[in-house]
């Protein structure tokens, strides 16, 4: 019998160990710094989340499929900038859907040469990571963009305004977090995405047309950098042309923490969202504890390896491998 | 032989998986120099016993003894020190290395400063592989080789241990008959040198003609031993199943309709060439050859999986272009593929999801999938092909060989094809299910599908076809209708050998 309690909690933990993760961090946390769990503390960090929230949501549909995005970080910045830019010369009714259009035809692009061409992701991606860069600063002319009357427009609402005291960032994050989690779950394109990552041969053999299914994750995926871009922009109602950059592994590093396999066919939308809150109170606990801003890049990195390390540990039922 | 110490003993053994009580109290005994073969219905647990024997798995309960020492196996690593050996149900090989480097993974003979000593390394492999007579050498990368080949490597790989028992978990399920023999002088060495052979197949012709002893289990549980030379078929099948099977032909009389399926003058590059046929609804046609007679690419060809380069395809009388499978299966296209585990099935998602693949985006509810008919299709192949699994939702690859392969005929059959395909449709499936697989083919001619079954094994052709069509590199040599086939004259024809006189 108490070897049966033992194997039901080795299996719990097994298939939650990422919730169980987060609760021990956070207890741990609390303890150490009271503040850590204060309410307003709480809602600062999910609302600076927020943006890479979005981005993390689309990211999981690609990784899903088998492939990865590392285009993310820079086009968000282009969106950002582009929006910015066109709410002065086109209004903000006409400048956001433009910015959507301009995004997702990136977002096509890297799903024709990913899907279609069947290239691979993370050369593309990698390569457009740079060459978005190059237009955002082509379009831009190098310049920071500002919105000139920022108190005569309604665009701040995305990013500073709130619904009974939520602030837009988390509403927007939690609203497209419950669609895209419906989508990937409950329709036929979900179930189309998991079967092309988890064994793209067998999917089409099974009639699943392939190379649309992973055309339509980067589009998903640009859609989501679209609306990182939008919160972002009205957020702070002016910017850089880097003010996505290094967002890519982030994204990235939410992702994996929350369980969606590298190698593609396996992950949650739910689960991603505990990776992007976990990633964020790990920063904002270091930052507490008074590790110095920059610090947080190694950490990131670390915590990437960590998580990529145990996906393939689970994989192989064993933490360490002897090398050949 | 019983007076002797057994090479390995196990005894009691009991292994459950969430839902499953795998093995309930197994026993099971190996003598050095005997070929003992483990039988039983897909998902009996004999590759579970094999798994627990080889290291891989930690049994709940139960004990292993190496000559009557108890001891256990912590790691397939640690087995193999002890002498157990294990070649897969499922090939375990690197593709991207040489032949040398699989065979001594883990253990590559090393010179100072840990270098790999290349020329030993080379020698010892070349020195296996020819005691195994086999026509690759050492250097050649193993994703080159066929898959027979690819088995060869694993066998040699068992051979760099001066082993005490080799377990063989269905070695020639996709082994051709030449293939067979080059296997079978391999176990016959192994037996001369005293290693004892664990055997799982479901052949009954195999079996009889190699082992020594025939063990059996059925639901985890040990069912008994026999004497190879003192029992028949029907008394293991009566072991296995419970009952024995009645294997004639289901002979399901029926009208042979219009023409559901007519290929002209199809060529594929190489592969195959001016390949002409007909298949009428309520007809099964065979197609029987050589592994690379052609066959899989034509049924590829007419699945949309490749571009023919000449000849036309009709179906019920009208010229069809077929670019994807996607536009085979809107026509009424169905194919079981050869390889369950790189072209049937996402080993990593579940049982149900699995099987509705290919009509999801029909099961549905306004947007979504809709839950309730996709568990109906689901019972209702689950029981029809008796899958054993403790739920829809248990994922694909901790089925038993047999039980994924039901799964992919359930999905197809599922979709009601006009033309159904089945490639291999019962490699790995046990005895029991087999000959229900038979019966349900010619039910489903029955029922005026027209239903086209590729197999090498010949016995399972001349038992469902109505008519034969043999191949022999990439051409059709013969058309036979099932009145006038025999054996030998179907032989010829897949060796390439014209007959005489056209009978
Ligand atoms: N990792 C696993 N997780 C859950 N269930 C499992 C796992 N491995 C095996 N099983 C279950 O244990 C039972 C025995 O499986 P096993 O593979 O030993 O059957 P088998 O006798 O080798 O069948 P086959 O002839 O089809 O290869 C099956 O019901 C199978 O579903
Ligand atoms: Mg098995």
């Amino acid at each position: 019998m108490a070897e049966l309690t033992k194997k039901g909690l080795a299996g719990f933990l097994a298939r939650q160990g990422i919730l169980v993760a987060f609760a021990v961090f956070m207890i741990a946390f609390a303890v150490a710094n009271p503040r850590f769990i204060d309410i307003d503390n709480v809602f600062g960090v999910i609302r600076s989340s927020a943006i890479l929230g979005v981005m993390a949501l689309g990211v999981t549909f690609v990784v899903i499929g088998g492939n990865l995005d590392l285009s993310v970080g820079s086009m968000m910045s282009f969106s950002t900038i582009v929006v910015l830019d066109l709410h002065d010369k086109i209004g903000p009714a006409l400048a956001i859907p433009s910015m959507f259009a301009m995004t997702m035809a990136l977002g096509a692009f890297i799903g024709i040469l990913v899907g279609y061409l069947k290239l691979n992701s993370l050369i593309v991606t990698l390569g457009m990571l740079s060459a978005i860069h190059g237009l955002t600063l082509t379009y831009s002319g190098g310049k920071n963009m500002d919105i000139a009357d920022k108190e005569g427009t309604w665009f701040a609402v995305f990013g500073q305004g709130s619904v009974a005291g939520v602030p837009m960032p988390i509403l927007m994050f939690a609203a497209l977090a419950i669609v895209l989690s419906i989508v990937l779950s409950k329709t036929p394109f979900g179930r189309k995405v998991y079967a092309v990552g988890g064994n793209g041969i067998a999917a089409t053999f099974s009639g699943v047309p392939r190379a649309r299914v992973v055309f339509m994750t980067y589009l998903v995926s640009s859609f989501c950098v679209a609306t990182a871009g939008l919160i972002q922009a009205s957020r702070s109602m002016g910017s850089q042309n880097t003010v996505g950059q290094g967002l890519e592994l982030e994204v990235l590093a939410a992702v994996i923490l929350g369980g969606a396999s590298l190698l593609g066919g396996a992950g949650t939308i739910f689960k991603t969202v505990i990776g992007v809150l976990i990633l964020g109170f790990i920063q904002n606990g270091l930052l507490l504890m008074g590790l110095a801003f920059y610090a947080q890049y190694v950490v990131t990195w670390i915590i990437i390896i960590l998580a990529v390390w145990l996906d393939i540990a689970a994989k192989r039922g064993a933490l360490w491998s002897r090398i050949a | 032989m019983t007076d002797k110490t057994p090479a390995l003993r196990l005894e009691g053994i009991v292994k459950t998986f969430p839902g499953v009580r795998a093995l309930d109290g197994v026993s099971f005994t190996v003598m050095p120099g005997e070929v003992h073969a483990l039988m039983g219905e897909n998902g009996a647990g004999k590759s579970t016993l094999m798994k627990v024997l080889g290291g891989i798995l930690a049994p709940n309960e139960g004990q292993i003894f190496i000559e009557e020492q108890p001891t256990i196996m912590s790691s397939p690593m640690n087995a193999k020190e002890k002498g157990v050996v294990f070649i897969h149900q499922e090939l375990s090989l690197a593709d991207e290395l040489t032949v040398a480097e699989n065979i001594f993974l883990g253990e590559l003979p090393r010179k100072s400063f840990g270098r790999v000593d290349w020329t030993t390394l080379y020698d010892q492999t070349n020195a296996i592989l020819k005691t195994l007579n086999v026509g690759f050498d050492a250097k050649k990368r193993v994703g080159d080789l066929s898959i027979a080949n690819q088995q060869m490597v694993e066998i040699a790989r068992a051979l760099t241990v001066e082993p005490r028992a080799v377990i063989f978990d269905e070695p020639t399920a996709s082994l051709t008959d030449a293939e067979k023999v080059v296997l079978f002088k391999v176990i016959e060495d192994l037996q001369s040198r005293g290693v004892g052979v664990i055997y799982i197949s479901h052949r009954m012709e195999e079996i009889f003609k190699i082992t020594d002893r025939i063990s059996v289990l059925r639901d985890g549980q040990y069912r008994g031993t026999l004497n190879t030379s003192e029992t028949n078929e029907e008394e293991v099948t009566q072991l296995m199943i419970g009952r024995t099977l009645d294997l004639s032909r289901a002979e399901v009389t029926h009208e042979t309709g219009e023409v559901a399926l007519e290929v002209r003058s199809l060529s594929c590059g190489e592969l195959f060439e001016d390949v002409s046929f007909t298949v009428r609804r309520g007809e099964v046609v065979g197609f029987y050859g050589l592994v690379g007679a052609g066959r899989t690419e034509i049924a590829e060809t007419l699945f949309g999986l490749r571009e023919p380069s000449s000849g036309t395809i009709h179906l019920s009388g009208e010229e069809v272009r077929i670019h994807s499978p996607a536009d085979a299966i809107r026509r009424g296209i169905s194919l079981v593929p050869e390889d369950r585990k790189g072209q049937g099935l996402i080993l990593g998602m579940n049982c149900r999801d699995n099987m509705t693949l290919p009509q999801v985006s029909n099961l549905t509810a306004g947007p979504f999938v809709s839950d309730g008919a996709e568990v109906a299709i689901f019972d209702q192949y689950r029981d029809k092909l008796d899958i054993r699994t403790p739920g829809w939702r248990q994922t694909v690859g901790n089925l038993s060989g047999g039980n994924q392969q039901k799964i992919v005929i359930g999905k197809w059959l599922s979709m009601h094809p006009e033309v159904l395909i089945v490639d291999e449709p019962t490699r790995g499936i046990d005895v029991g299910s087999k000959s229900e697989i038979h019966n349900l083919i010619r039910e489903l001619a029955a029922q005026g599908y027209a239903v086209i079954v590729i197999s090498s094994e010949m016995p399972e052709v001349l038992h469902v076809s109505d008519r034969i069509i043999a191949m022999f590199a990439g051409k059709v040599m013969r058309e036979f209708t099932a009145d006038e086939v025999t054996e030998d004259s179907l032989i010829q024809a897949i060796s390439g050998i014209k007959p005489d006189k056209v009978a």
